[in-house]
């Protein structure tokens, strides 16, 4: 901490003058480009749509409220599909992440050279897609309905769960393994006595958890024709129904809330 | 080392990795199998749709693997930009509401009714998601980039006052006992024993927020909230599979390069 004399004090400084400029350029920079981006950002934005919200927001809430709740019966088995999906599409990308991450994983995968560079790159294909893009791409393919909601759902989870897992492969104890292979077990023992019990509550934990998220993302797939509850919501919205919407989205967030809690138990429970 | 090996005439089994009641675990084994015989059952998947998909999937796929970036550039770049300059006004303006939301909600800082009300924010902000929100932005506000703008915005909220609180709740109390003990008010309290212990990750967390923003802004496009997302729904609903794939291309890039930079500049300020 610098400390600068005047008349004989010495005064206590927080920072270095150069210091101090420094951080005073930096947030100046961060400001402009704020505002530039702002700029850019609202040269399309109508301002008088901006300023009649508050108006549009208290007729949206008229027209939402009271909820239709007798609409709730046609969503029982959207809701049923929707869980579905988020479930089968978690295992499906479980049985696909298991293996890349045994690649991916620096101390499991047989080349470094070769293998491990292309199970990273699955990881990260999956990863920066966005569920709702992969089921937009897959519903062109395979038209709509849950298979496209389930691959994309699965999609998704494999560079999740795939990240993950390979991480905690790459954290194992190694003392272990060694103790394995000490008693002549083979490659398939190895991985059975002495990587797995090591990684699996980790690896249960981390799918419950994608599992909750699923469920999250899964509820909004059928806009783009995946099927699930989302269908019902493109529906009811494409027909101004926001008595109906609003019966959905309650839905939605009670099915959410309830799957977050199951989450929490199970992997307070394993952990 | 196999199943059942023989000691002197007894038996070692493998104990079960988890569940270690067997009544439990034939119970929750055999429920999830009957869950996934019902699931499967239910599916009702409509295989000659499919089928016919497949047919034509070449068509797509030969699409998305030999992009085309020049005929609709101006409406990719367009998107591009609605994108990046929405995540970062975004992403500000979130950071700016969070910290004084997230003070709030410190338990060791805040008056009980202020943690309550703060927390109460944070729950709505987390409980809807981004898409859902930005349906009933598009509705309030219209449709383009402001809606989208106003989306991320409400999404970071959450998200960063609920990090921020837990991490001024995880301070080394000793340090502001220090501040405490010289006389220091309130404001002085924050800023001298507070401030210095988060800043750092409250930083990393903006980061990796505007990280998270640009992802999330290639998807509310969808509802109308602006961004490369809209520009890919308009492709995807012309067929024009060449250019999807071109923006598809740029997406998994950005995002490729947000996550690198991301956790460098992470890892550069902790």
């Amino acid at each position: 901490m610098p400390v600068s004399h005047a008349n004989g004090t010495a005064i206590w400084q927080h920072r270095t003058t150069s210091r101090q400029w420094l951080g005073f350029a930096g947030w100046l920079g961060l400001v402009a480009l704020f505002v530039y981006c702002w700029q850019v950002m609202n040269q399309g934005t109508i301002w008088a749509f901006v300023a009649d919200a508050p108006r549009q927001a208290g007729d949206l809430l008229t027209r939402a409220l009271p909820p239709r709740w007798s609409y709730l019966e046609r969503l029982w088995l959207p809701l049923w599909d929707t869980i579905n999906m988020a479930t089968l599409g978690t295992l499906l990308g479980i049985v696909v992440a298991i293996p890349v991450a045994f690649l991916a994983a620096r101390n499991t995968t047989p080349s470094t050279a070769f293998v491990r560079p292309m199970a990273l790159l699955i990881i990260v294909a999956s990863r920066s897609i966005n569920s709702l893009i992969w089921a937009l791409i897959l519903v062109t393919i395979l038209g709509p309905g849950l298979l496209a909601g389930i691959l994309a759902i699965a999609l998704r989870s494999i560079g999740f769960i795939g990240k993950l897992l390979y991480e905690a492969i790459e954290e194992i104890d190694e003392t272990q393994v060694e103790a394995v292979r000490a008693t002549g077990a083979g490659a398939v023992q190895v991985m059975d006595y002495g990587i797995v019990p090591q990684i699996l509550p980790a690896f249960l934990g981390m799918s419950v958890f994608r599992w909750d998220i699923n469920i999250r993302e899964s509820t909004i797939l059928g806009l783009v024709g995946a099927g699930g509850i989302g269908l019902q919501l493109q529906s009811s919205l494409n027909v101004l129904a926001w008595s109906q919407v609003s019966v959905i989205f309650a839905l939605v967030l009670c099915t959410v809330v309830i799957s977050e809690w199951v989450s929490a138990k199970v992997r307070h429970a394993i952990i | 080392m196999s199943a059942a090996v023989s000691i002197s005439g007894r038996q070692w089994k493998r104990p079960p990795l988890f569940i270690h009641s067997r009544f439990w675990r034939i119970a929750i084994y055999g429920g999830a199998l009957a869950y996934l015989v019902l699931a499967i059952g239910t599916l009702d998947i409509n295989w000659t749709r499919v089928a016919e998909g497949l047919e034509r999937s070449g068509r797509v796929l030969s699409g998305f693997f030999q992009p085309d970036f020049t005929s609709r550039s101006r409406d990719i770049w367009q998107g591009l930009v609605e994108s990046l300059t929405m995540t970062l006004t975004a992403t500000v303006v979130g950071v700016l509401i969070s910290i004084p939301i997230g003070i709030g909600a410190a338990r060791n800082v805040a008056p009980p009714i202020v943690y309550y009300v703060c927390r109460s924010i944070i729950a709505v902000s987390r409980a809807f998601q981004e898409i859902v929100v930005a349906i009933l932005f598009v509705a309030m506000f219209g449709f383009g980039p402001f809606a989208g703008f106003l989306t991320l915005a409400f999404a970071t909220i959450g998200f960063l006052s609920k990090l921020l609180a837990e991490d001024i709740e995880d301070i080394d109390e000793a340090q502001a006992e220090a501040i405490r003990a010289t006389g220091a008010s309130w404001l002085q309290l924050l800023n001298y024993g507070i401030q210095p212990q988060v800043m750092p990750r409250l930083i990393g967390l903006s980061v990796y927020r505007l990280d998270i923003n640009f992802r999330e802004s290639a998807v509310i496009g969808i509802v109308g909230a602006g961004g490369i997302g809209a520009t890919l729904n308009t492709a995807m609903s012309r067929y024009d599979y060449d250019t999807a794939g071109a923006i598809l291309v740029v997406i998994i890039a950005l995002v490729m390069i947000a996550e690198y930079a991301s956790s460098h500049i992470r890892k550069w300020v902790q």
